[in-house]
């Protein structure tokens, strides 16, 4: 489908392909936005995982310090991996000092593989390593159906575990971790660039594509909270433009993420079955999303599962 | 139900070293998956004639589930009063028979929901045995893949808290001559035993709700026999005949030995 979709772009002839965002994966069609200074980001399109997007679906991207380099997200497949790290070596030959896995999820973790032989010091939340014990065999493999193996990469675990918090000085260039308690995931990680103010949420924060739900629902109000707390006025999200106004677009995610709790615990309380709440629970966010149709009954029933125990 | 299980066990074993061999797939032709009913039907009900039946129950699931690990899936049977039992069988499940209701005196088996794991594209069948011997089925084809062995968002240890824990929730206030309805809320991974933890480097042993009896004072409601492609957490949706005396009391049983009793008021206007 997206192949097509590329191919029909390159007929048409001229047409660039970085406007279409469904468009397929291809180094041309990808750029990198300097956010802020020696800050560069590419935007994942608004699409699940394909042959052609190589599940570069997040944003993805890099901090250059007066020592080193901090791959922020290392990308969805090693390839994906691969060609963030060829973007990096077109722009410094600073070496790859520190490489983020901000939470469990494949779109996030699997082009770490891309960095090995640069012996960088891979930082996750202190709860990664027990997710990716569960899951990362099980994620390789229905990427490996999806890309092959060739292209999926491998599971890497953290070599720094961040338990609370820590501090990484790139040279001139303090960058502050945060270990957040259940929310999107049970290991997600963001990180504060003391100097610019700039703060990467990762997955706590969607803007444009619908969030996904695998943590905790009530838990995300309360890392909400905590994001609010570091005062930064932008923020990279995990999903959406390379770079966003801070309070706007984590105001837009707690009004999704709260009409999904407020509805599904009045579906709880007043016996709504969980496969009416999956159809019924906050339709009025649907044209507000992109992929509602793929994630809003997912998120659903997760949230049911969580609030019917209140 | 003892070959069932001595089938089900051997089949787990098969899937517990080598995952990739589970047969089927999205692909199967019509003729592949009636080959595939005909097989599990002769296993479950032995050569008793088994008769197609849309009217005697019908079978409410999603075409294509959000959440393979937890499809929610209503069974409503017409002719409520000449009901015994009810079986749940998921084609292309690794252990195909989900779940087998036995009624009793006190049940109101008009409707009955839970929520199953489905790990392939397949047909979902429920066979109703009558009181007087009868079985009639109806089928439906859900799109799923994965729900048996996907691993769940937290440690094993963190799935087990709280194990056996029980609510009960009712439809309303017991009246008698009005059908009550009741939904059973039981704390259990339920593990499928095709679970991967990779520190151990093995799967996490099959460890499911096995046995489950509700009664109603003195009066058996419904008798469930498990497996592992009921999703972890069983909800069970039921109808219960009002006019019990007593509190409702539930009793469940794992294989591997873990029982948990619990017993519930009835919120009734007559008490």
């Amino acid at each position: 489908m997206n192949g097509s979709v590329t191919r029909r772009g390159a007929l048409l002839g001229g047409l660039c392909l970085c406007c279409l965002p469904r468009a397929g994966f291809s180094a041309e069609s990808l750029s990198m936005d300097e956010v802020a200074p020696g800050v560069f980001v590419r935007r994942g399109p608004d699409a699940e995982a394909t042959p052609e997007n190589v599940d570069g679906i997040a944003n993805i991207g890099f901090i250059v310090g007066r020592d080193g380099v901090l791959v922020t997200e290392s990308g969805g497949s090693l390839t994906d991996g691969q060609w963030l790290r060829a973007e990096i070596a077109k722009r410094t030959d600073k070496p790859i000092r520190y490489v983020l896995l901000t939470h469990v999820h494949p779109d996030h973790v699997f082009g770490a593989a891309a960095f090995r032989g640069d012996n960088p010091i891979f930082v996750g939340h202190a709860a990664l390593r027990g997710a990716l014990d569960a899951r990362g065999e099980f994620y390789r493999k229905r990427l490996a159906e999806i890309l092959g193996e060739a292209r999926a990469g491998e599971v890497v675990y953290p070599t720094l575990e961040v338990k609370d918090g820590a501090e990484i000085d790139l040279g001139g260039r303090t960058l502050r971790l945060t270990a957040h308690g259940s929310a999107h995931t049970t290991c997600d990680l963001s990180m504060l660039d003391t100097g610019s103010g700039l703060l990467f949420p990762a997955d706590l924060l969607f803007v444009g594509r619908i969030p996904s739900l695998d943590g905790s629902l009530l838990g995300w109000f309360k890392e909400i909270e905590r994001l609010q707390g570091m005062g930064a006025a932008r923020a990279v999200p995990g999903h959406g433009p390379t770079s966003v106004a801070f309070a706007p677009a984590i105001a837009d995610l707690t009004r999704y993420l709260s009409a999904l709790r407020d509805e599904t615990r009045k579906a709880v309380a007043s016996g709504v079955p969980i496969e009416t709440a999956v159809q019924t629970v906050a339709l009025a966010e649907k044209d507000k999303w992109a992929l509602f149709d793929t994630y809003n009954g997912r998120n659903v029933t997760q949230a049911y599962q969580e609030l019917e125990w209140e | 139900m003892k070959r069932l299980m001595l089938a089900l066990s051997l089949t787990l074993s098969a899937a517990a070293l080598a995952p990739g061999h589970v047969r089927a797939g999205a692909t199967d032709t019509d003729e592949e998956r009636a080959a595939r009913w005909s097989e599990i039907k002769t296993s479950i009900f032995g050569d008793r004639a088994v008769t197609a039946s849309e009217s005697a129950v019908k079978i409410d699931a999603p075409a294509r589930a959000l959440d393979a690990a937890l499809v929610p899936i209503g069974l409503t049977l017409a002719d409520k009063d000449n009901v015994k039992g009810l079986s749940f069988i998921i084609d292309d499940n690794p252990s195909p028979y989900a779940a087998h209701f036995t009624f009793g005196p006190a049940a109101d088996p008009g409707e009955i929901k839970l929520r199953v794991r489905v790990n392939n594209y397949t047909n979902v069948h429920a066979v109703v045995e009558t009181k007087d011997g009868k079985l009639l089925e109806a089928a439906k084809f859900v799109k799923a893949s994965g729900g048996c062995s996907a691993p769940m968002g937290m440690s094993d240890e963190e799935a087990m808290k709280g194990m056996g824990e029980m609510r009960l929730k009712f439809g309303g206030e017991v009246q008698p001559g009005k059908p009550a309805e009741a939904t059973l809320m039981v704390r259990h991974p339920n593990f499928s035993g095709m679970q991967m933890n990779q520190v151990t480097r093995d799967y996490t042993p099959a460890r499911y709700i096995e046995k489950l009896d509700v009664t109603y004072g003195d009066a058996l409601v419904f008798h469930l026999d498990g497996d592992i492609s009921i999703a972890s957490n069983p909800v069970i949706h039921f109808g219960f005949k009002p006019e019990g005396k007593g509190p409702i009391k539930v009793v469940a049983s794992d294989n591997q030995g873990g029982r948990w009793e619990q017993s519930f008021p009835v919120p009734s206007a007559s008490n």
